[in-house]
């Protein structure tokens, strides 16, 4: 029975291909799949075109409506192709989802008309192909998805990457402005990177600035704590700056203790270093009135 | 068997350590470390680990052993040229090697005992100056 069905839709997509392509297109046009300007019409036909094309050779396969089988892998990548692209528009998943489901229609309304005068024949036909169809959505759906995460993994690491930089602030001197909140990931990142500055520079003093930290609790005291320690262990002192006066409330409420000097700016920070290292930044005119 | 060399340098003692640690190789450079100390009369020990891409607790404790040690035969302590590997697994084995000093590399090193050892004042008990 599965295998007549999927014959006869073979059949009708074959006759009516072009028939078939201008009223897909005119379903999806009308889910408005073009109205966010997102996409292009001459695009959105040669997608379908090409589709309709690898979808007629899955079905010429004759293994049925098994879409993860080898016969349907042109479709699968072609689909994967196109919800990927999608993903990447910024389409939502219905509207991804629409590119396939649209098709349904101007099946189904060619199998009425080529079944008009069995209605049990017709019933079972556009089951059979109900079922195809939805499987090939489902997959287009499970694209998007996988698209939508790598994206967000790879902005994850962007950021990660993005908001520990080390900047070489003097000779001997290094500045670690930390923005955002310290978790043991970014703590292991800040870590590495300030650590491997220190060999490549060889400095002697790293300042790490905590203006952009949000609150310091008990955790990410214990961070800053590895990090002082590892940068120590390296020959190198550490010097905590940017500690607003409501975080300093917080480090005593919370009985911390850092076991490092700190300061409440950078520049009060960077007075030390410059100290310390035997260095000294003198005005060379008059201040101005 | 191995053994770990132990050169002087000025006013102090240099010891690279190159290969696996272990407890009798440990022990004899204990030995041989404290011997050269009353031997060449030195005021610093450098320890080089910068050809340790692995160090746990065990070499921990033997760092800070041998920096006990030197104290107590009025010498600094100062190890040089950890990896930043070496020193995040440290950190989070929780091993701080506290009471050693540390520094980048062996110039630096030397430095930092000149000035520790310049810092105690009295140079009666001074090597080659």
């Amino acid at each position: 029975m599965a295998a007549s069905s999927l014959s006869r839709i073979l059949d009708l997509v074959e006759k009516h291909q072009s028939r078939l392509l201008t009223s897909w297109l005119e379903s999806q046009v009308a889910a408005g799949t073009l109205r966010s300007g997102q996409i292009r019409e001459d695009e959105l036909k040669e997608q379908s075109q090409r589709f309709l094309r690898e979808f007629l050779n899955g079905l010429k396969s004759g293994h049925g409506d098994d879409i993860m089988g080898q016969d349907w892998s042109p479709v699968r990548e072609l689909l994967g192709e196109f919800s990927r692209s999608r993903a990447l528009q910024g389409f939502t998943p219905s509207e991804t989802a629409t590119f396939i489901f649209s098709l349904k229609e101007p099946l189904f309304s060619l199998l009425r008309e080529e079944l008009k005068d069995n209605a049990q024949q017709l019933g079972g036909e556009i089951w059979t192909a109900t079922k195809l169809i939805d499987k090939l959505g489902l997959y287009t759906g499970e694209v998007y998805q996988q698209s939508r995460d790598d994206i967000i993994k790879r902005q994850a690491h962007e950021l990660l990457e993005l908001s520990t930089p080390v900047v070489e602030l003097w000779d001997k001197i290094l500045a670690l402005p930390l923005i955002g909140t310290l978790d043991s990931e970014r703590t292991q990142t800040v870590m590495e990177n300030l650590l491997n500055h220190i060999v490549k520079s060889g400095a002697e003093i790293a300042i790490i600035d905590i203006t952009g930290v949000p609150t310091v609790d008990t955790l990410v005291a214990q961070h800053l704590i590895k990090t002082v320690s590892a940068a120590r262990l390296m020959g190198a002192d550490c010097i905590i700056s940017g500690i607003r006066p409501q975080i300093a409330q917080t480090i005593v409420h919370l009985g911390l203790q850092l076991d490092v000097v700190s300061k409440a700016t950078m520049a009060d920070a960077f007075a030390l270093a410059l100290k310390r290292t035997g260095q000294a930044v003198t005005r060379t005119s008059a201040k101005p009135a | 068997m191995e053994q770990i060399p132990i050169l002087k340098v000025g006013r102090c003692l240099l010891v690279s350590i190159q290969i696996d640690m272990h407890d009798k190789l440990a022990l004899a450079l204990q030995d041989d470390l404290t011997q050269k100390l009353v031997e060449t009369r030195a005021r610093g020990v450098l320890i080089d680990i910068s050809a340790l891409d692995l160090v746990d607790s065990f070499i921990g404790r033997m760092l800070s052993n041998i920096a006990a040690m030197a104290r107590v035969l009025d010498a600094e302590t100062v190890v040089v040229g950890m990896r930043p590997q070496v020193a995040i697994t440290l950190v989070e084995l929780g091993l701080t090697l506290t009471g050693i000093q540390t520094a980048l590399d062996v110039d630096r090193g030397l430095a930092l005992i000149n000035r520790l050892i310049d810092a105690e004042g009295d140079d009666g008990a001074g090597g080659a100056h």
